[in-house]
């Protein structure tokens, strides 16, 4: 089509910058209206340079000399009083720079106050001279220490030349056709679309959001840990029961009464209701025995067992309360194998930080059945983090008052180079099982880990309030991706 | 976890090998310890201090491990070597015994009824003819603190009092005194103090001070005399300065005070066990008698080895392996637990020693067989349990409902369910009595004071921390808060509650509305007087004065819904009006 058109040079159209620049691109969201951009009539191309000019004061100095050489200039052989020098145009720096340059003399103690005289019979004037090159457009020739000084003395400066170099554009025209923005109904209606111009779009805009509510990041993980559990075929426990007896959280799982976990500075313990009132008390005197003498083929604590230790009423510090509730049930029927799970929360009356919080949730899961085997524990932990996208997992022996064995599981973390404790695990005591009247052959293999510490590593958090609790960053959660644990 | 710091030049040497740090990591690791840092005193007192106080303090490098808080016998490095190198065979595990003195003139400890109410039991032993050094010496010291932190539980079951025999003379008697009576200098002080003023002078002791609870306001206090009426130790506070301790102390006397005789009988062992690898006839512990106020009377240390039998077939069951008796057995001689196989190899004898006191059942011996094995070592297997899951029905209604909350334009909350009076009561305009709120009896701090009775503060909360947020503000949370209930066992229950807020310039209350309207047909519950869903006006503080309704469905009052006051909008910082819904929604189930 540009055959049509009177030519433009084939190149350039110099003009100076104008203080708004063209062609800019624009990558902020669309307030209004869908992102459009004005076809390219021209297009033009963006350049500069640079070129070093004379300040008035180094043109002041081309023309009468460096402030030194005026000094120099200026004293008699007799010399001259300083208070007289310093009255001159160019005596403050005139005076400094030829003192530093050994021009003149200082004698403090001549008659009638310090007196200047000449130190040198003759001066060349370097400055002048090098300031004379940059007028002759010969700056270049100057060394750069030089420059630099002159700039620093604010006789020379560096111009930037911002200039645009205008050539025809792809849609180059000498006649202004009015451009549609969009399609509208009636032009869909009239067909008048077919012979109208419409402006194009800027793709590398963003479009505007769409409104909507958002699952809080935390959730969404649970979610997936709730999903896969029940992938794994396990049965769902009632773990809406925040308040739970000491009994329940500690004695029923064999942790002897004088342990520090139930210490006032690790469990929170209720003021009101202070105490529990209702307990199975055929089971009750079970565990008391198996705490206090032993039993089971078990040696005991070997204790003064109390009851009011156990009624205390406290803030459940593990969910495997729970699951002491419900494996108590689970005996109390003909049995039959069960796998559990439960991730909710429990509370500890810790210190703070970062990464600790009084309250947090609880992951658990648990299967009983006959001749299950430390192997079935690991290979089940496999199975389970493999769903998290977790394949290097490796088993340390550690101490847990209700599980034995006991064993801590690591996994390799790509990115701290590292390997981190991801959960812990066990096979329950017999002490705790077999009180409650589960068959001797039966064996229950456990493990337990945080919600927050995997959602945080995962969302990169390092502070647990901004995702735990009212100080949340609504931002985050508005931004949160998918909860994709294995991708 | 107790964590033991050790000099990593003295462990190698005793270790009689040089690891990297990995390697020992790595040793640790399979042993069941965790190599939790590697420092110097140095490092330890300007990361406390500053650089500035670190001057001149050592640069030799320590070891911090952590044990697990079961093995005692792994508190110090003489235990720890002991316990690696039976590990990696290296050596074999020590016999303990304990033997009446050659001239039979054994020392004797005699416990009157006066401490029955205080701190009845006592035990005692003698290390005799030990040679320290000053690092013997301090890790002897170390051992004592380390114990009384942990199975002493801060010396309220048990104390530790050790003394140069060479300065006292025996037979000891344990009792228990009223303070006034009780005088003497205490250890490393230069004069004589009543009980009471020793109290006082701890009182602000950053070590003692938390011991003297023990037996402040006690009207007796426990001491122990020699036969001349000086004072070997207050405890479970200080010893005598006469009887201290130091590197050239050739000859000990143990004693341990305790509430708890089990353990006392323990940390007996385990002190005597650790440290007589010093005396002159290593692991030889001399024997002292305990007399009782019954005239019983008791040798201690006990040193008690004790025989277990269990079948190998059950070993290899519980953990998933097939060895052979006598390799089980091995291993287990590997974990200090001496093992052979008898009868026709149908059975594992284990010896367990008076340093394991964390083995009480075969499972403990089924544990120390599967670490010796190496964790790491089991093949994985999945268990053929069979199972159909469950949800539990609360939670399924809960996610579902979470799900078409965030589609109805609401984002979801997460708060605590621990907060202030002030947060369900004050800042409601209710009275906290009028709450069937749950107290907690220990808070550090006031934000947890009580279990949440409304999830309304919460989201307040929320958006009183995001203010800078674009408005309307649009929250829901569905969580449980907790009531007291005395049809329940522990007196109390959760309730599980969806709460929304709508936050903007105007109060929005059609916007609240309708979302009820929509959560009850996701409920497939209608608008209707009969079996449906209504509102009807009704007072409550937290609403301003007609604009609150209360929601009834299911035969019941559900919740309500409203305008909240512009006092509790003000008293949760906020500036905005602000409409709210609060329900239960377990009748739905």
């Amino acid at each position: 089509m540009g055959a049509n058109y009177p030519s433009l040079p084939a190149c350039c159209v110099a003009l100076m910058p104008s203080s708004e620049a063209l062609g800019t691109e624009h990558c902020q969201r669309q307030d209004t209206g869908p992102p459009v951009r004005s076809p390219q009539v021209i297009e033009a191309e963006q350049r500069s340079s640079k070129r070093w000019e004379l300040t008035p004061e180094g043109q002041e100095i081309v023309q009468e000399g460096s402030h030194e050489a005026r000094v120099f200039d200026s004293i008699p052989a007799e010399g001259l009083p300083q208070s007289e020098l310093m009255k001159l145009p160019s005596g403050k720096v005139g005076f400094s720079k030829a003192m530093s340059n050994k021009w003149v003399r200082l004698d403090k103690n001549a008659d009638g106050g310090p007196r200047i005289f000449r130190a040198v019979e003759s001066v060349r004037d370097s400055v002048r001279e090098k300031l004379q090159l940059v007028q002759q457009g010969e700056a270049e020739s100057l060394e750069e220490k030089d420059r630099n000084e002159l700039k620093k003395r604010k006789l020379l400066m560096e111009v930037v030349i911002k200039t645009y170099w205008i050539r025809k554009g792809s849609a180059f025209s000498t006649t202004v056709t009015k451009q549609e923005t969009d399609l509208t109904p009636e032009m869909i209606a009239s067909g008048s679309w077919r012979d109208l111009k419409f402006k194009a779009y800027n793709f590398a805009a963003l479009g505007i959001m769409p409104e909507s509510g958002h699952l809080h990041p935390l959730l969404k993980v649970r979610t997936q840990f709730r999903q896969i559990f029940l992938e794994m075929g396990f049965t769902e426990m009632p773990t809406n029961n925040f308040i739970e007896s000491s009994f329940w959280n500690f004695d029923a799982l064999f942790q002897p009464q004088q342990h520090p976990a139930r210490d006032q500075h690790d469990t929170f313990f209720l003021q009101d209701p202070a105490e529990a009132t209702d307990f199975p008390m055929d089971y009750l005197k079970r565990v008391k025995k198996i705490h206090s003498q032993g039993g089971y083929g078990s040696q005991g604590y070997k204790y003064d067992w109390k009851l009011a230790e156990a009624r205390k009423n406290i803030l459940r510090t593990h969910t495997t309360a729970v699951s002491a509730r419900m494996l108590y049930r689970l005996a109390q029927q003909k049995f039959a194998p069960a796998k559990y799970f439960s991730i909710d929360r429990v509370f500890r009356n810790e210190t703070l930080d970062a990464t600790h919080l009084a309250e947090f949730h609880q992951i658990e899961g648990v299967v009983a059945d006959y001749g299950l085997t430390l192997g079935d524990l690991m290979g089940t932990l496999r199975e389970f983090f493999t769903k998290l996208g977790i394949s290097q997992l490796r088993f340390k022996p550690a101490y847990n008052p209700y599980t034995e064995p006991s064993m801590e599981v690591f996994s390799y973390h790509q990115g701290l180079q590292k390997w981190v404790e991801v959960g812990n695990s066990g096979v329950f005591r017999p002490e705790m099982l077999l009180p409650m009247g589960l068959p001797e052959g039966v064996s229950v293999i456990a493990w337990g880990l945080s919600l927050e510490r995997p959602t945080m590593i995962k969302y990169g958090i390092n502070n647990i309030r901004e995702l735990v609790g009212h100080k949340v960053n609504l931002q985050m959660v508005y931004d949160g991706p998918l909860c994709r644990l294995d991708a | 976890m107790p964590t033991v710091s050790v000099k990593q030049e003295l462990l190698f040497q005793a270790l009689g090998r040089r690891y990297t740090d990995e390697e020992f990591d790595e040793l640790c690791f399979e042993f069941g310890l965790e190599l939790d840092e590697i420092t110097s005193e140095k490092d330890i007192i300007s990361k406390e201090q500053g650089d500035g106080k670190a001057e001149g303090a050592s640069d030799i490098i320590l070891y911090k491990i952590d044990v697990p808080a079961n093995r005692y016998d792994l508190l110090c490095l003489e235990g720890l070597v002991r316990g690696l190198q039976v590990f990696k065979e290296r050596i074999k595990a020590p016999r303990y015994k304990r033997i009446m003195p050659a001239n039979g003139d054994v020392q004797r400890l005699i416990i009157t009824e006066e401490t029955a109410q205080v701190r009845p039991h006592a035990v005692a032993a003698v290390l005799r003819n030990i040679t320290f050094s000053k690092d013997r010496y301090d890790s002897f010291i170390d051992l004592q603190e380390k114990l009384h932190q942990n199975i002493c539980r801060k010396r309220a079951l048990v104390a530790i009092g050790t003394h140069d025999l060479d300065t006292i003379s025996g037979p000891f008697t344990y009792t228990a005194r009223p303070p006034s009576e009780i005088r003497f200098k205490p250890l490393n002080q230069s004069k004589e103090y009543t009980a009471s003023e020793i109290l006082d002078l701890y009182r602000t002791d950053s070590q003692l001070k938390h011991y003297l609870h023990i037996i402040e306001n006690k009207p007796l206090y426990p001491v122990i005399y020699d036969s001349n009426g000086v004072v070997l130790s207050m405890p479970p506070i200080i010893n005598g300065d006469h009887t201290k301790i130091s590197i050239n102390t050739r000859n000990v006397f143990v004693e341990c005070t305790a509430t708890d005789i089990t353990k006392a009988k323990i940390v007996l062992d385990i002190l005597v066990t650790m440290f007589s690898e010093y005396c002159e006839k290593q692991f030889i512990v001399e024997a002292a008698e305990v007399t009782y106020l019954n005239g019983k009377t008791c040798i201690y240390p006990e040193l008690a080895y004790r025989k277990e039998k269990v079948k190998p077939d059950l070993i290899n069951k519980k953990i998933g392996i097939s060895e052979t008796p006598s390799s089980l057995a091995k291993l287990l001689t590997r974990m200090c637990l001496k093992s052979h196989v008898t009868g026709n190899g149908n059975n594992i004898e284990i010896e367990i020693p008076p340093t394991r006191a964390d083995i009480i059942h075969a499972c403990d011996i089924i544990e120390d067989a599967a670490i010796a094995y190496g964790y790491n070592n089991i093949q994985m297997t999945i268990p053929k349990t069979y199972t159909i899951a469950n949800q539990f029905p609360l939670n399924k209604l809960t996610e579902l409902l979470r799900q078409d909350l965030a589609a109805a334009g609401f984002t979801e909350a997460l708060t605590f369910a621990l907060c202030s009076q002030e947060d369900i009561a004050d800042k409601l305009g209710v009275d906290i009595c009028s709450t069937k709120a749950v107290h907690i009896a220990n808070p550090k701090t006031a934000e947890f004071q009580v279990a949440r009775t409304s999830l309304l503060p919460g989201l307040l909360k929320t958006i009183a921390a995001n203010k800078k947020m674009p408005l309307p503000l649009k929250l829901f949370e569905i969580s449980d808060i907790v009531v007291k209930d005395s049809t329940k066992d522990v007196g109390a229950r959760n309730q599980r509650n969806l709460c929304a807020i709508y936050y903007n310039k105007n109060p929005g209350f059609e916007f609240i509305h309708g979302l009820l309207d929509r959560v009850m047909q996701l409920l497939s519950v209608p608008p209707s007087k009969e079996s449906g869903y209504l509102i009807k006006a009704a007072e409550d503080s937290a609403f301003f004065p007609g604009r609150c309704a209360e929601i009834l469905a299911k035969g019941q009052s559900i919740g309500k819904l409203g305008v909240l006051h512009p006092d509790v909008i003000t008293k949760f910082e906020l500036t905005m009006p602000c409409s709210a819904l609060e329900i239960k929604i377990e009748p739905f189930l």
